[in-house]
């Protein structure tokens, strides 16, 4: 479903901040692989997320998704393909427009757009429906602006907003990281569901540990631009904490103490 | 009692002028506050859309198709600051910048000279002024102005709530969002300062044919007028959050901006000369208030 084949990418090449952020990652994603992505700050985690979604070029290696070459694709062509979910609320959202107004652009996510009028009747009833599912109250006020929203509720939107046109692949960027733990916990909860239920390709990226051992049916550990550590499976559902600390320190030699890293 | 019968008598000019200059401001709105961007065009633009109508008129064309290539002109202008700023990246305000500089040449160009008189042409007010015999001058231009705004602002409403509208809304909000979800962001930004300045340029048009003559300085400036004309209708009619209200607002500002220039100038209060000076410091006082009202507000309440 999505193939990264020898990617890498060194921002401010030939500077003084010349920092390779990939240095050749091979990655290979099943249909309905749920993986979660850890590693200290600068292990290219973000990188390589954002290689995915084209927020940047890649300086080599290719981007495959659902069998398609999509390297040399800007990044709002790749949009077809990916939902996205940052790690800041506010960016997923537009604030000055309504909820169902932000769910009606979300619906039509890689297509074409053209001067029929933005959202429909129909459509209006969908996504009644789908706001239910949040359990927020967010299907009575419907054309309140998303500004009005708590950080929480709009990442729970931005979450429904993601997956309302089934994307091929789901990319979650520390999604719950700028939320305080009950939000943080029933955004993870919507996560669950909606990848299930929509049987989901999702590669999620997480500073929380027990998270990354509890979701998904893989894990990668990064580090300094490379997957250093890649488990699925029954080997991952008997991984312990502390067995992934070992692993850091050991890829780090010791540095990742310091690191940030939540155990919660 | 003399100053005050000038005033009056003033008024009704003023009112239909601000109607006109009500369409740049709608313009001007679509960039400074949908897209977020001070598109800097205008000034140019409205001028372009003064000597395009102007020279389409000297040649024998009739107004209406003479006003649609005028939109037509200022939407190329727009689509020109659109392929600077957007796709060569160069910042909002210089972008518009060179176009607007660019533009002093292409009206010159365009007319030949810095002035073209209208006077015996049969314009749209002429048209309009046959239709109702009866009608004061400036009545006509202000039926013509009233018409103009309802039209645009129908067009513009459907239009910002189109799929395609929507997305120059999102633009303006909220730029990595909209590439999340597949929009073309620089494609929409170019799209929006066409529009805009495709309607400052119609506003131009429309002035030059009621005032009876298009010459290249006439929109020095336009931009404050558009911004005082926001600033203004915002104050008063803030509350108002539906887009057409705000429509209504922009257009309602307009109006009232042109009828205080012309009572500070009939009651003598300003001199001619410094109207540009009076409409900035308008236009800074408006935009610095509201900024020093919320910045009082949030000081921290500390008991000594």
């Amino acid at each position: 479903m999505l193939e990264l084949k020898n990617v890498k990418k060194t921002f401010n090449r030939g500077t003084i901040n010349e920092k390779k952020a990939l240095s050749g990652v091979n990655l290979k994603l099943a249909p309905g692989d749920f993986v979660t992505v850890i590693g200290g700050n600068g292990a290219g985690k973000s990188t390589m997320l954002n290689m995915i979604a084209g927020v940047y070029p890649v300086d080599s290696g290719a981007v495959i998704i659902d069998g398609a070459n999509v390297t040399r694709k800007p990044d709002y062509k790749r949009a077809a393909y990916l939902g996205r979910v940052f790690q800041d609320p506010m960016m997923g959202t537009a604030a000055d427009m309504e909820i169902e107004e932000n769910l009606a652009m979300a619906y039509r996510r890689g297509k074409r757009r053209g001067l029929s009028w933005g959202i429909s009747k129909a459509e209006k009833e969908n996504y009644h429906e789908a706001l239910k599912m949040l359990d927020l109250g967010l299907e009575d006020r419907m054309t309140s602006k998303v500004g009005l929203l708590s950080g929480g509720q709009r990442q729970a939107l931005t979450l429904l907003m993601a997956t309302l046109q089934r994307p091929k692949v789901l990319l979650l960027d520390e999604h719950t990281a700028a939320l305080d733990p009950k939000t943080a916990a029933k955004v993870l909860k919507l996560t669950e569901e909606l990848v299930e239920k929509n049987n989901l390709t999702t590669l999620m990226i997480t500073h929380n540990m027990k998270d990354a051992i509890r979701l998904g049916n893989r894990l990668i550990m990064m580090h300094e631009g490379n997957i250093i550590y890649d488990v699925k499976g029954e080997e991952k559902k008997q991984l312990k904490v502390s067995h992934l600390m070992e692993k850091f320190e050991e890829a780090s030699h010791g540095e990742f103490a310091n690191d940030r890293m939540m155990l919660s | 009692m003399g100053v005050i019968a000038g005033i009056l008598s003033s008024l009704p000019g003023a009112f239909s002028q601000g109607v006109l200059w009500g369409i740049m401001a709608l313009g001007v709105y679509i960039t400074y506050k949908v897209l977020d961007i001070a598109d800097l065009t205008v000034d140019g633009s409205f001028a372009l859309g003064g000597s395009v109508c102007a020279m389409c008129l000297v040649n024998g064309m009739h107004p209406l198709p003479a006003i649609l290539l005028a939109i037509v002109a200022g939407g190329v202008a727009g689509a020109v600051t659109g392929l600077l700023h957007a796709v060569f990246d160069i910042p909002a305000i210089l972008a518009g910048i060179l176009t607007q500089l660019g533009l002093y040449s292409v009206n010159l160009r365009i007319m030949g000279r810095s002035n073209t008189p209208l006077l015996k042409l049969d314009t749209i007010v002429d048209k309009f002024a046959k239709l109702f015999p009866e009608m004061k001058n400036s009545y006509t231009s202000l039926l013509i102005g009233i018409l103009a705004v309802v039209i645009v602002t129908l067009i513009l409403y459907w239009f910002f709530g189109t799929e395609v509208g929507s997305e120059i809304r999102a633009t303006g909000n909220n730029e990595a969002m909209v590439k999340a979800l597949g929009g073309n962001t620089r494609l929409m930004k170019a799209m929006g300062l066409a529009i805009s300045n495709g309607l400052v340029a119609l506003s131009g048009a429309l002035v030059c044919q009621s005032q009876g003559y298009a010459d290249v300085n006439s929109g020095q400036g336009a931009i404050v007028t558009g911004l005082a004309a926001i600033v203004i209708g915002n104050v008063l009619f803030g509350w108002g959050k539906s887009f057409g209200m705000k429509m209504f607002s922009v257009v309602a500002g307009s109006i009232i901006y042109r009828i205080v220039i012309a009572v500070v100038m009939q009651a003598g209060w300003v001199d001619t000369s410094d109207t540009k000076l009076f409409s900035a410091l308008l236009v800074a006082v408006a935009l610095a208030v509201p900024v020093l009202i919320e910045r009082h507000r949030n000081k921290p309440q500390v008991e000594e």
